[in-house]
């Protein structure tokens, strides 16, 4: 079994809705990212959603567009973010996602990200502009290594292509919560409560919900409906706003502590 | 038999739907919708209408006779789509666009903009069609190309500068599929180039595709033949598709597009993606790309904001592979020149995207004998550069 699936069981059993926080790894730099890390998992964390900057995020608003530019102005590299997780592997079995692009991956070339990924202990891929219709080219080296592609489902999909796209889904299923970018607006739960719901329903994996939820009130709200969900912009706000201070650590970790009490 | 993109919008290895899920259905209810209007002869009559009666379609084949003797070779032809409405060929696509949109009841239209040309032409649809237009523009191309900023805002349009990245095309594309995700329900999404996900460069060709056919009915008419070769600048390469597709299958006909080299491919300052890029995805589609090692997009330059793009329709990526259409690449230095000397041997102020495939032209017609013809796209007017090619020249303007 793999660290997703076991996580998400061992919750289950315990009735509890996952946490996925979502931070940019090299804002402000990898060393900084790997305490964070760190902080995360002791604080509540179930999964780790790790953003590999690209120059062009076009589904991404300005707090996470910010954050991308300063982990590339640090010089982020995704074989530097592999060094960091393997040496990250050592220390926790936490699952962990990466979640991008698709240009920074096919530079580097599918085929080798694929093994050089699970070799650094990834457990899953999550690329924002690769819809299922354009995977198949790197969903086979993907498979063979282990690494769970994870589908994202939008409020636009229509039932037919949502119940399609289920059946063959890996790991979890990403909800996005709202028609539009990161962190902009704020998720309106009655909205997509039905949604999630019919998903879970006809998804064989777990679904978490992303986009809009920035408050433990919020997050708890979903959590009442949803298996697990993401919060990145109002992490990232804090990575931004204590930088390499060494208050940052304290800081993430109570956000974080805070959100998954509310998921309990 | 050409016949691409295939089923999935794929030009061989290029083009495809590389968009965020929210998008997908989007873009299926865009194809379906566009299938539609392709087939139905009402559709295509009324844009046939508009072309002639609003564009003022069709546009003359122009023998640039002081052009030709002076470079002592080919006689060349200009396809002038300078003397469209709007100054430009854009408003052969934003046209079709917007019947589009009114068809599947969309009442707002988004474009992004770089020369600000296609943001016109949007701007300018909206307004005759009674939509709302909002138009994503580089703050650096806004400091650029103000005439164009207030010609857009004249027509109603909202002008929203963009500052993130390098502030020019690219950054405003990324900002326009922002908005679209955030509005997709009730906003039409006017792409002015051959690039962005699938139907988009099928689409737009096709509604450029009039340059062609009429540029090859012209040419038959004037000459009694086909030319040697067809040239077009290509920034995201619209004008130029529109010009390549109807010869495609004349395999006589050499198709010659020509990529910014700003100050030198050397230099690293230029927007020469299949001349220097390699294959990415950026868009919505993949394509040659200029890029560092990991993948991260890096800044084009251009002269011409136009052009100031980092990658090129999939289409034309394709053709390149194929060794159906070359591509070659002319400096801001050597596009100054040819705007100037067709300036003053024509009468006739060209764009600085289109002084690139004229510059190229002042390269090619004195190696060809004087019976070869040339038939060169002007894809737009010179105006909206006069403050741009002044500061070149070091001329101070008011």
């Amino acid at each position: 079994m793999g660290r997703i699936q076991a996580t998400f069981e061992r919750l289950k059993q315990r009735n509890e809705t996952a946490l996925i926080p979502f931070i940019t790894a090299g804002d402000p730099d990898l060393a900084t990212t790997e305490a964070i890390i760190h902080a995360l998992v002791e604080n509540g964390a179930d999964l780790i959603e790790l953003g590999f900057p690209f120059s062009d995020p076009m589904a991404d608003g300005p707090t996470i567009q910010a954050s991308s530019e300063r982990a590339l102005a640090a010089g982020t590299t995704l074989a530097g973010i592999l060094e960091m997780i393997a040496r990250i592997r050592r220390h926790t079995n936490v699952p962990i996602v990466l979640m991008g692009y698709y240009n920074p991956l096919l530079s580097y070339g599918p085929e080798r990200f694929a093994a050089d990924a699970a070799e650094a202990g990834v457990d899953g891929l999550l690329l924002v502009d690769l819809p299922a219709e354009e995977s198949a080219e790197i969903l086979g080296c993907l498979q063979q290594a282990g690494i769970c592609l994870i589908q994202l489902l939008a409020p636009t999909t229509p039932l037919p292509r949502m119940r399609r796209l289920a059946a063959v889904a890996e790991g979890f299923i990403y909800f996005v919560s709202m028609t539009g970018v990161t962190g902009v607006s704020q998720v309106d739960v009655d909205a997509i409560r039905e949604q999630v719901l019919a998903l879970r329903e006809m998804s064989p994996v777990p679904v978490a919900v992303g986009f809009g939820i920035s408050t433990p009130a919020a997050a708890s709200a979903v959590g009442n409906f949803a298996d697990a969900v993401v919060v990145g912009s109002a992490l990232v706000k804090v990575v931004a706003a204590y930088g390499t201070s060494p208050e940052l650590a304290l800081r993430v970790g109570s956000l974080v502590r805070s959100l998954k009490e509310g998921l309990r | 038999m050409y016949s691409y993109p295939d089923g999935n919008g794929h030009f061989g290895p290029f083009g495809g739907r590389y968009v965020a899920e929210t998008l997908m259905p989007a873009l299926e209810e865009l194809e379906q919708a566009y299938r539609d209007a392709r087939n139905d002869p009402m559709f295509q009559q009324d844009f046939e209408d508009y072309l002639h009666q609003y564009v003022g379609r069709p546009s003359p084949l122009y023998f640039a006779r002081r052009l030709s003797e002076h470079l002592g070779g080919a006689r060349i032809y200009l396809k002038r789509e300078d003397l469209n409405h709007t100054g430009a060929h854009k408003v052969n696509n934003t046209v079709g666009q917007a019947l589009l949109a009114r068809r599947m009841g969309k009442k707002r239209v988004i474009a992004e903009t770089g020369a600000g040309q296609h943001g016109v032409a949007t701007a300018t649809v909206a307004s005759l069609f009674g939509m709302e237009c909002e138009v994503f523009m580089g703050t650096e191309d806004i400091r650029r190309q103000s005439l164009n900023v207030f010609r857009m805002k004249l027509l109603g349009a909202k002008v929203t500068g963009v500052t993130s990245g390098t502030a020019t095309l690219k950054d405003a594309m990324n900002e326009a599929i922002r908005h679209w995700v955030t509005r997709v329900r009730d906003t039409f999404y006017v792409i002015g180039t051959v690039a962005g996900p699938h139907p988009y460069p099928v689409m737009v060709r096709d509604f450029q595709s009039v340059i062609g056919e009429e540029t090859r009915r012209q040419i038959l008419q004037a000459e009694g033949r086909l030319p040697d070769y067809a040239v077009a600048c290509i920034g995201g390469g619209s004008n130029a598709m529109g010009l390549f597709y109807p010869f495609l299958a004349d395999e006589s006909v050499r198709l010659l597009g020509v990529e910014a080299a700003g100050l030198g491919i050397a230099s690293g300052k230029h927007a020469a993606s299949i001349g220097a890029g390699r294959v990415g995805v950026l868009h919505g589609n993949k394509t040659f790309l200029l890029q560092d090692e990991h993948g991260q997009i890096d800044h084009a330059h251009s002269i011409s904001a136009g052009l100031d793009y980092p990658g090129v329709g999939p289409e034309h990526a394709h053709l390149h592979e194929l060794g159906r259409a070359e591509y070659q690449a002319v400096s801001d230095g050597e596009a100054l020149d040819a705007f100037q000397l067709l300036t003053r041997l024509e009468g006739i102020i060209p764009a600085l995207e289109s002084a690139h495939a004229i510059a190229q032209v002042v390269k090619l017609a004195p190696t060809l004998r004087r019976d070869q013809l040339i038939v060169v796209c002007l894809s737009g007017r010179g105006d909206k550069d006069i403050h741009t090619v002044a500061e070149a020249m070091g001329v101070e303007l008011n």
